[in-house]
């Protein structure tokens, strides 16, 4: 019921934005996206907490081809997942898109036609993914997937009116459809058994499969839906589409499509294929460390505050992705106890990326609607001008940098226990192994919390370095409001982490070799993991820091002195104190730089001026720093160095004559039905 | 038996964790005094006594606050954070008794990123005035917090491995069991990492010097240069009271003797004792290595982490080995 | 680039016995704080009872260097040392003046350190006190009707007390600040007699 209800909403939100003028269409529209976010949290919440898969089918003449809905708990709870970032996000819409100021809002918002193909877009793109995770057969399946990748898509390059939306739409469309080839031939290859492709049939056919066949699956399932989720080395379209799509589209994308990689990936890996040989978690795991420690070193170096947020969702992917590998090696291991440990650690950061970096793109929208910029050198002070919007982002940005009692630190702890569960599994080389992951995630977390205090530090606090952000405005109140709701869903979700815990592990319920009651891990009060190795409350945390910050409070306001003075910042006596004086995001990165210097390979180059008189007077210095992330370019540069002698030959066969192209089409038909015929 | 709650009852329980956290909160400047004594003579001087800090604290608390016209309510609200992150830590951390009820709330894990939460909190209120002193100590504090985080972090599993718990409670309740594995080398090369680490991030030598008047090598003097009054009184006695939770975590799990596994009245003061003598002997360590040790050039800092860093992996390697 | 534990690795251990030695036969040199009877301290304004109450034994100093020829700074730089010893009445020297309870004024205050000397007098939080060092800092001395001199430091900002010298000696410095907070040592008091004591150990 509900389900039929989020479906006709979004649709009705789609007719409204195409058929109203945007003005007036607008707002309507958000309500029916909102309706139907909520409709479908919750009908996700419903399926999980009854553990009943609801479906419905629309069935067709042709084998393979019938639309089929099923939505069980691993499928809720990423509805429910879609449907905390979507209502946010549609009630941030109307406000941002109207503001003449934004951008990046302008831009996606089809300026011709004042933005009603890309409400209808926007409102399309949330209906696939949320059908992606009721899809119930392959073609379904694949329907959605390249729908959602098509209406982003388009939603990213938007007028295409710069070099910047149309340099993102050509990676993204690059990656995006590669990957679905991966995970096309990976589902058809599945599907083949089978007489219709419903995800039903082919669980129980899969176990049949040959050894070479299911790690050839595994693979292409990994890059498949990895190109999605931006695993390293597939990261590349994910800084560039980010940025330039409208705010809510990139919290949309990041905090909702991504993590449908992950979803993807649990799907086909562990549900369809039902698990693999320890290397498959072992890979996984792998390209999550990396991908999360290359997320965060260039996030911490960017200095666009879009692409910031768009390498940090690189990094939380790489940790979503460190646990659904961890995952995999349990079960290949045979201890599907820990195996559960892991996957709830991997979803409940899922769920927990999807409320902070929601939040924290459209903290980034509601700047760069206020200031035209991205560039955190051109903003500072925006605290006092925005207040709402600050303090949303900095809940967002603690939440992220895994401070406890927030959401961000359950599950990290989460994460870290089901590492350390690692040592005892396998040999001494998986226990050495083990505890470097345990490193790789603890300098991750370190480094995430000198990335976020840079970019919340450089963009909020300090005066203004520039006159736009001199003269921001605070958001209207519905993009305020919007941002209240996952803010409040990072500071409930970190304190009543163990209720939504339960939540969680009774989505693992999909998965049948996941047994949570056997699971090495209990949640009443507070976490307990592996009897006892591990025990945390958050809610007693939580209480603890407060009761310690108001006994220092109080103390403080009986005993001390409350004589309190404003004066000007120190600053050794001098006369006055512009922001060319203060730290920048780039000097806030430069020690880290230094230190991983071999890995980031900065370019630097030092101009100096000369006085014509004498070279001991200097004119001019001019210093400039760059780092490129040569691993993006370089193998981007490498793919198309391989295609372009492929692209040349496949030119023969492109006259654009229209007759030409009518034969291919007989031909190919023909050439099925032999093919058809035959078999 | 190590069973929850150790056998403390509710009220005592909570008396002993009170007790626990105003012992921390009183002898925590005490014992920077002392460190600051010792030097002091070692340097041969006669120095202040070591309840100096006491008299510093009372006075910054009596002062007049100076605020930035530039700040925001971050610069106010940070001083409480760091304050109130670090005493929980205090409170998380067996002083006197183990395991209390209280060991249920947080483990090793929680300490860790507690203590990250007062960095995060510093350094954007050193970024808040707008002064370059600001921005600069907290680049650096979190510079060095990211660096040292994976070292705390193994030296975490390389404890909480042979112990069977990551809970700190258990830790030392299991230290005191088997006094063995108190001295098998996995757990004297934990130690070892973790003293580094608490070197860095207690802002002692030779990572940062806590009596430098230079700003150019300054960490965490840089971020509160602009604090005042009851703010700067609060954030000195923080990061006082960091010292004394290392040093007493240090104590405990290297000499776990003493610590009360029961919370009786009588144990719990023996036990309130022994960690003073145990704090005061490590703090008399500080003091003698940092007259020892010059303060290292700040990227020379991350050598001495990875030190560290391969202390603490060579400590679960051997750990594991072991079993 | 050999790593920082190898500086002189062979031989650390010795070193390292060698220097604790040396500390142990140097002892402690702090000497015993004592005024020449001839050289007066000149109060310039009396001293509030709470100030005097409140920075009596934990005094912060912010030394300002308001155009001085250096002399009084070398003087003043003496003060920590293991001779002189402030730190034994609990005076230390700090890097802001936000931290600072006192400042110490030396020299002439020149045309480009008067806003300077002044804004550091206003960052300085309440209770304060101001403490000018040497002739110049009284009435400029030499630099008198200079053409970069701007005035004595009493001419920008209030000063509490004043010691004269060119430049003063360091336990004048010391027992100018000390008088100025009302709290010189007698003669013989319990912490000069226990320098006396541990001092005879040379």
């Amino acid at each position: 019921m509900f389900l039929l209800l989020m479906l006709a909403a979004y649709a009705a939100g789609a007719v409204t934005a195409l058929a109203l003028p945007p003005a007036r269409g607008r707002r309507p529209a958000a309500a029916c996206l909102a309706l139907g976010a909520l409709a479908g949290a919750v009908a996700g919440a419903r399926v999980v907490i009854t553990g009943q898969p609801v479906g419905w089918e629309l069935p067709s003449s042709l084998p393979g081809l019938a639309l089929l809905l099923e939505l069980d708990p691993l499928g809720g709870f990423f509805l429910c997942l879609i449907g905390l970032v979507v209502l946010p996000a549609a009630i941030y819409a109307p406000d941002y898109l109207a503001s003449p100021a934004a951008p990046d809002a302008a831009g996606g918002a089809h300026a011709a036609d004042g933005g009603r193909v890309a409400g209808a877009l926007t409102a399309l793109f949330i209906l696939s993914m949320s059908l992606v995770v009721a899809a119930g057969n392959v073609f379904t399946f694949l329907l959605c997937w390249e729908g959602m990748a098509v209406c982003s898509l388009l939603l990213v390059v938007g007028d295409g009116a710069t070099e910047e939306r149309r340099g993102a739409g050509r990676w993204y469309a690059g990656m995006a459809h590669a990957g679905f080839l991966l995970i096309a031939a990976c589902l058809l290859l599945l599907a083949a058994r089978t007489s219709g492709g419903a995800f039903a049939d082919i669980r129980g056919a899969s176990y049949g499969l040959g050894t070479g066949a299911r790690n050839a699956m595994f693979l292409m399932a990994l890059f498949g839906f990895g190109s999605k989720a931006g695993l390293v080395p597939l990261q590349g379209w994910l800084p560039r589409a980010h940025p330039a799509a409208p705010s809510h589209v990139s919290a949309l994308m990041s905090g909702a499509m991504l993590k449908l990689g992950l979803y993807g990936f649990l799907r086909v890996v562990f549900d369809l294929l039902g698990g693999g040989p320890p290397w498959w978690g072992g890979l996984a795991l792998a390209l999550g460390i990396i991908s999360a420690l290359y997320g965060v070193l260039y996030a911490l170096l960017e200095r666009d505050l879009k692409r910031l947020l768009a390498y940090s969702s690189i990094e939380n992917l790489g940790l979503i992705f460190m646990g659904a590998g961890l995952g995999l090696v349990f079960h290949g291991a045979g201890r599907g106890d820990l195996a559960a440990l892991a996957l709830l650690a991997s979803l409940f950061h899922a769920f927990n990326h999807a409320a902070f970096k929601g939040l924290l793109f459209m903290g980034a929208g509601s700047v760069v609607r206020a200031t035209g910029t991205r560039d955190l050198e051109a903003m500072g002070g925006l605290i006092k001008r925005m207040p709402w919007t600050a303090a949303c982002t900095l809940v967002g940005a603690m939440a992220i940098a895994a401070l406890p009692p927030l959401n961000g630190f359950a599950s990290e702890w989460l994460l870290f226990q089901s590492l350390m569960a690692g040592v005892g599994v396998a040999g001494p080389l998986f226990a050495v192994a083990m505890a470097m992951s345990v490193g790789a995630l603890a300098l991750t977390g370190g480094l995430a919390a000198a990335c976020f205090v840079k970019a919340f530090g450089i963009t909020f606090l300090a005066l203004p370095r520039g006159r736009a952000a001199a003269e921001a405005a605070e958001s209207p109140r519905l993009m305020r409001l919007a941002m209240l709701i996952p803010a409040a869903a990072c500071v409930l979700l970190g304190i009543l982490a163990p209720s939504f815990g339960r939540f969680t592990a009774a989505a693992l319920a999909a998965v049948p070799w996941l047994d949570p009651s056997s699971a090495s891990f209990r949640l009443d009060a507070g976490f307990e993991v592996r009897d006892g190795f591990g025990r945390i409350a958050p809610a007693v945390l939580a209480l603890l820091l407060l009761g310690s910050a108001a006994a220092a409070w109080g103390a403080v306001r009986l005993l001390a002195s409350r004589r309190r003075r404003v004066g000007e910042t120190w600053g050794c006596g001098r006369i006055g104190q512009t922001s060319r004086m203060e730290y920048t995001a780039a000097a806030f990165a430069e020690p880290l730089l230094r230190v991983f210097g071999d890995l980031l390979r900065p370019t630097r180059d030092l101009t100096i001026e000369f006085h014509p008189e004498s070279k001991y007077f200097v004119r001019s210095i001019g210093y400039r720093t760059r780092v490129r992330a040569w691993l993006e370019e370089d193998l981007a540069g490498a793919i198309r160095r391989l295609l372009r002698p492929l692209g040349g030959s496949g030119r023969l066969i492109q006259s654009g004559s229209v007759h030409l192209y009518i034969a291919y089409v007989f031909a190919a038909l023909l050439a099925f039905l032999l093919l058809a015929r035959w078999m | 038996m190590i069973g929850a709650g150790g056998g403390a009852t509710g009220l005592g329980a909570i008396l002993v964790e009170v007790l626990q956290g105003l012992l921390a909160l009183l002898l925590a400047p005490g014992i920077v005094g002392l460190v600051r004594f010792i030097k002091a003579r070692l340097q041969g001087r006669r120095g202040a006594p070591p309840w100096q800090p006491y008299r510093e604290l009372a006075k910054l608390f009596g002062k007049e606050m100076v605020v930035s016209r530039n700040a925001s309510w971050i610069f106010g609200v940070a001083p409480y954070v760091v304050f109130a992150s670090t005493l929980a830590v205090a409170l998380l951390v067996p002083m006197l008794a183990a395991p209390l009820p209280i060991d249920r709330a947080g483990d090793l894990i929680v300490v860790v990123y507690l203590l990250l939460l007062g960095t995060f909190a510093i350094g954007l209120a050193g970024l808040d005035p707008g002064s370059a002193f600001g921005g600069m100590g907290s680049s650096r504090a979190l510079t060095i917090a990211a660096l040292a985080e994976p070292t705390i972090a193994l030296a975490v599993f390389a404890l909480a491995v042979p112990a069977g718990s990551t809970n700190l409670g258990r830790i030392v309740a299991r230290a005191i069991e088997d006094p063995g594995g108190a001295l098998s080398p996995g757990h004297l090369m934990a130690l070892a990492a973790l003293f580094i680490v608490m070197l860095a991030e207690a802002g002692r030598l030779p990572v940062d010097n806590p009596a430098t008047h230079l700003e150019l090598t300054m960490i965490h003097e840089a971020m509160i240069l602009e604090y005042s009054g009851r703010s700067l009184a609060l954030l000195e006695w923080a990061a006082f009271l960091k010292f004394f939770v290392f040093l007493s975590l240090l104590a405990n799990l290297g000499l776990p003797w003493g610590v009360a596994l029961n919370p009786g009245a009588s144990a719990v003061l023996v036990a309130a004792a022994i960690l003073i003598v145990k704090v005061a002997l490590l703090a008399a360590a500080v003091a003698v290595l940092e007259t020892r040790l010059a303060k290292l050039r700040l990227f020379r800092v991350p050598e001495l982490l990875s030190v560290s860093f391969l202390l603490a992996l060579l400590a679960i390697t051997s750990s594991f080995l072991v079993e | 680039m050999r790593p920082f534990y190898c500086h002189n690795a062979p031989r650390s251990s010795l070193v390292m016995a060698k220097l604790f030695a040396k500390i142990w036969r140097t002892g402690i040199v702090t000497e015993p704080l004592s005024i020449e009877a001839g050289r007066t301290l000149d109060l310039a304004r009396r001293i509030e009872d709470r100030t005097r109450r409140l920075l009596g034994r934990a005094l912060a100093i912010r030394q300002v260097d308001a155009g001085s020829c250096n002399g009084c700074e070398i003087e003043i730089a003496a003060l920590p040392n293991p001779i002189y010893d402030c730190e034994r009445f609990g005076i230390h020297f700090v890097a802001s003046p936000r931290h600072a309870d006192l400042l110490l004024v030396t020299g002439p205050v020149t045309r480009n350190m008067e806003v300077p000397l002044r804004k550091t007098w206003e960052a300085t939080p309440d209770p304060k006190l101001v403490v000018s060092i040497g002739d110049c800092a009284h009435d400029c001395g030499v630099f008198r009707g200079g053409y970069g001199v701007s005035g004595p430091v009493a001419s920008v900002i209030p000063v509490d007390a004043h010691v004269p010298g060119c430049p003063p000696e360091p336990a004048d410095i010391l027992a100018g600040i000390l008088k100025a907070l009302d709290r010189l040592p007698e003669p013989g008091s319990r912490a000069d007699s226990r320098t006396g004591s541990t001092a005879s150990r040379r």
